[in-house]
């Protein structure tokens, strides 16, 4: 086995590993940093993202609005000193962005232009037309290359964390051009892997979504926070799970019903008016739209179709030029794969999976509970989300805190001691175990298999509305599947790109990922943002205001504990939109 | 009713079984959503899980999916395989690439290229990010938006009949990335790159066969890239052989 020494690993190119690897290599240019990616990182998944990324920039608009809109959307569970920082932060780093030649659209006279989003006051949501993410990560990506002495391990896969003396020393990976197995020492580490939304079947999610690394996080002994927080988004195409940003409502489309009627002012979300009112309607939170979904189609007014109740995302009266201008991906992405051109027709969209809160537990600067190890972007939870993320504070969050964790791990690795030649060990223990896999043959069921049936399992018992019992049916389902995982079998025995070998390992990610969700959920008897629980309709600040924190017990067990969130200045108060507050 | 099915025939290639690629044809159904990416899934979690390519998003941005489809470039998780009826479809690595293994090529030489043109705004005072944005007006940023569409997927690559000739050339994508940069209203950095880019295997293998344009599925324009880049190297020649002491 080889082993290679460097300063800092960054694990994942996406957004937040990028601007980390920018940050590492601005704060402390000495330092050797590696990004290690399973994928090239023009293909991470940062790339789909299509409305736009928060960051205040109006003269009507203040930080503290921002700030508000975040937490209120996030039903009071978001840590509010990350907040302040986050939304404080954001123009600096959306500035940066365009520095480096991201190509926001712009107003006539040559400013960034703004748009509305979800659950958004003010006008603050930058846009490079409806693929952002994709302009993005590839300004980044660009940026990057740039930094001559970042080490580029394109196509790794890190299976394991070297963690020693209480401390994160770097990690293994497999180069899945040759199946080698590498020992990559570090004295810090940052996680930037991205989320898991390929925990289930129906997602927008990438193929590579796979919580890679809050599975290796977990298994080093971090806690993953809030994980019974699933982002479901409200309009997904039907049977690929293609997303239809929210900028299409933001611009002013409309959803309706099976009868043609805009459905969500009989959710409490306000009155129907011709022109986008903020905070309202199709301008509210992604929970509460992706909820009404569920009753609208209970009450039986949602469409049939052969892949599930739809409804109609309707942006005919934007006209042409405004969606070719605003929403040029929108009617790309509905002509491909819907056979509909968006101008004349209607969409059909229903709920998806889309996006974790939860993740890996963060401080401020990125730092996790495992000393050495640091994690930004979706695979973190810092938390500016709490139980509910809005549309366009994402893009936003991979900058802000990428760099800051970027920052922070130079700090750390200035003043670390080099990684221990002793952690060699567990990387000589994950090459044989990979080594034992691809070597097990005949018995066994298929890596695909058990996926199936862990997503099925998945959106069975841990979707929009959860119970208890259907939770626990979920629980015993995963358990089952970690049992029979243990005598899974590959066809491929092949050491040369392997990606079925790639499958087994993320299999693994979604298992333990999936057992933390259903365990956090079972835990939060209450409802809360993006966790609604039908046992227990209401939310209940005196029991759970409050961070599930889940722990990898001593048996292997899920240990889910409690931790204060922490309120600056913003009380708990009632969820407003699209009416005034009572006062 | 029974189902409607098609044959798949992948060129497969696995080095350490086979010296030789060889063909492997499988039946997966045809249905009405599906993708030739969705076929190539079919195959792999059902019938067999040796069978190795790329791919992430299923929408046609990441850029992961490029094969060659009945011998054209195409990002396989945006054709139809009920377009391809009545079959066999038949799947290869992407031209122009060293093939690692079944449909997965080494794309590691345009890696390369794309770092050598510098893609990334250059400047010679870079404004502090406290002082604001650049203004760029809406028909400034028309004037590189198009190139900045690439997704990297080498589709225009693997039709370049002078990159299969030529592995020197810096080829289609990066051209067009480098151009991207040069229009830009922010950057400065257009001579730098002409220096890199007048270089033999830059522009001038070019001879605008324009294949690279007509399979872009983001109709980038490569080619147009190009050509536009040629015209600017020339006139920068004319005008240094006429006005050698001046400022160019």
């Amino acid at each position: 086995m080889d082993s290679t020494t460097h300063d800092v690993l960054v694990l994942g190119a996406g957004g937040a590993g990028l601007r980390a690897a920018i940050a590492l290599s601005e704060a402390a240019p000495q330092l050797d940093v590696a990004v290690v990616s399973k994928v090239y990182p023009m293909r991470s998944h940062t790339v789909a993202a299509e409305g736009g990324a928060a960051a205040v920039v109006q003269a009507d608009d203040s930080f503290d609005a921002h700030a508000y809109d975040t937490i209120s959307g996030g039903d009071w569970l978001c840590d509010q000193d990350a907040v302040e920082l986050f939304v404080q932060e954001a123009p600096r780093e959306m500035t940066l962005l365009e520095h480096w030649g991201c190509p926001w659209s712009r107003t006539p006279e040559g400013r960034v232009a703004v748009r509305p989003f979800g659950g958004m006051v003010r006008e603050r949501t930058w846009y490079a037309a409806d693929k952002t993410g994709f302009h993005l990560l590839h300004s980044l990506y660009q940026t990057a290359l740039r930094h001559e002495r970042l080490t580029w391990y394109d196509e790794w896969f890190v299976s394991r964390l070297l963690v020693a003396d209480g401390r994160c020393q770097g990690a293994v990976a497999i180069e899945l051009a040759t199946g080698k197995v590498h020992a990559l020492m570090a004295r810090a580490v940052i996680l930037a892997t991205g989320g898991c939304g390929r925990v289930f079947a129906f997602t927008t999610n990438a193929n590579i979504k796979t919580g890679d690394g809050m599975a290796l996080a977990y298994r080093a002994g971090a806690a993953l926070k809030d994980m019974e927080f699933m982002q479901y988004h409200p309009t997904g195409l039907p049977f690929t799970g293609i997303l239809i940003t929210e900028a299409a409502r933001s611009e002013g489309g409309w959803l309706l019903n099976k009868d043609g009627y805009r459905y969500l002012q009989d959710y409490d979300l306000g009155k129907p008016e011709a022109k986008p009112v903020k905070r309202a309607m199709e301008l509210g939170p992604r929970d509460r739209l992706s909820q009404a979904f569920v009753k609208e189609h209970e009450k039986g007014r949602t469409i049939a179709t052969e892949h599930g109740h739809v409804v109609h995302l309707d942006i005919r009266h934007l006209g042409e030029r405004t969606i070719d201008s605003k929403l040029p991906f929108v009617r790309e992405l509905c002509r491909k794969y819907e056979n509909l051109d968006p101008v004349r027709e209607m969409i059909r969209v229903r709920p998806v999976v889309h996006y974790m809160m939860g993740g890996v537990a963060t401080d401020l600067d990125g730092a996790t509970e495992l000393p050495g190890l640091f994690a930004a972007g979706e695979v973190a939870c810092v938390s500016i989300n709490g139980a509910n993320r809005l549309g366009s504070n994402s893009l936003t969050e991979l900058l802000v805190f990428g760099a800051r964790a970027g920052a922070a791990a130079a700090r750390w690795a200035l003043a670390a001691a080099p990684p221990q030649p002793g952690v060699l060990t567990q990387a000589f223990a994950e090459e044989r175990r990979i080594g034992d896999q691809l070597a097990r043959a005949g018995g066994g069921e298929r890596v695909a298999t058990l996926r199936r049936e862990l997503q099925e399992a998945m959106e069975a018992g841990a979707g929009i509305y959860r119970d208890e019992l259907g939770l626990r049916r979920a629980a015993a389902r995963v358990a089952e599947l970690r049992e029979r995982f243990g005598s899974a079998r590959l066809d491929d025995a092949s050491l040369t790109f392997n990606t079925e070998l790639v499958a087994w390992l993320e299999l693994d990610c979604l298992i333990d990922v999936a057992g933390a969700m259903i365990a956090s959920a079972l835990a939060r008897r209450e409802s809360r943002g993006a966790h609604q629980r039908s046992d227990f309709p209401a939310r209940d600040d005196e029991r759970f205001l409050a961070h599930s924190m889940a722990r990898r017990g001593a048996g292997g067990e899920v240990e889910v504990a409690l931790a204060p969130v922490t309120i600056t200045r913003w009380l708990p108060g009632e969820r407003v939109y699209g009416r005034e507050k009572d006062s | 009713m029974s189902e409607t099915t098609i044959e798949i025939a992948v060129r497969r290639y696995r080095p350490e079984v086979e010296v030789e690629p060889s063909w492997q044809s499988y039946e997966v159904p045809c249905r009405r959503e599906w993708m030739v990416l969705d076929g190539l899934n079919w195959i792999k979690d059902r019938l067999d899980g040796t069978l190795s390519y790329r791919w992430a998003c299923r929408m046609g941005v990441c850029g992961s999916c490029g094969m060659m489809v009945n011998g054209d470039p195409t990002l396989t998780c945006a054709a139809y395989l009920k377009d391809l009826l009545p079959g066999p479809v038949r799947v290869e690595p992407l031209r122009g690439f060293p093939v690692v293994r079944d449909l997965v090529v080494d794309i590691s030489d345009f890696v390369a290229k794309l770092a050598s043109v510098k893609p990334w705004i250059v400047r010679a005072i870079e404004k502090s990010p406290d002082d604001g944005e650049y203004l760029q007006t809406p028909e400034q940023l028309a004037d590189y938006k198009q190139y900045s569409m690439c997704i990297n997927c080498l589709l225009c690559y693997s039709a370049c009949p002078i990159y299969a000739l030529e592995p020197e050339f810096v080829g289609p994508a990066a051209l067009a990335l480098a151009q991207r940069y040069n229009l830009d209203s922010r950057d400065e950095g257009a001579a730098e790159r002409m220096e890199i880019l007048s270089q033999h295997e830059g522009i001038w293998s070019c001879t605008f066969v324009g294949e690279c344009s007509v399979v872009c599925p983001k109709h980038v324009d490569p080619a147009g890239a190009i050509q536009r880049y040629k015209l600017d190297a020339a006139a920068d020649w004319v005008r240094s052989v006429l006005l050698p002491w001046g400022k160019r």
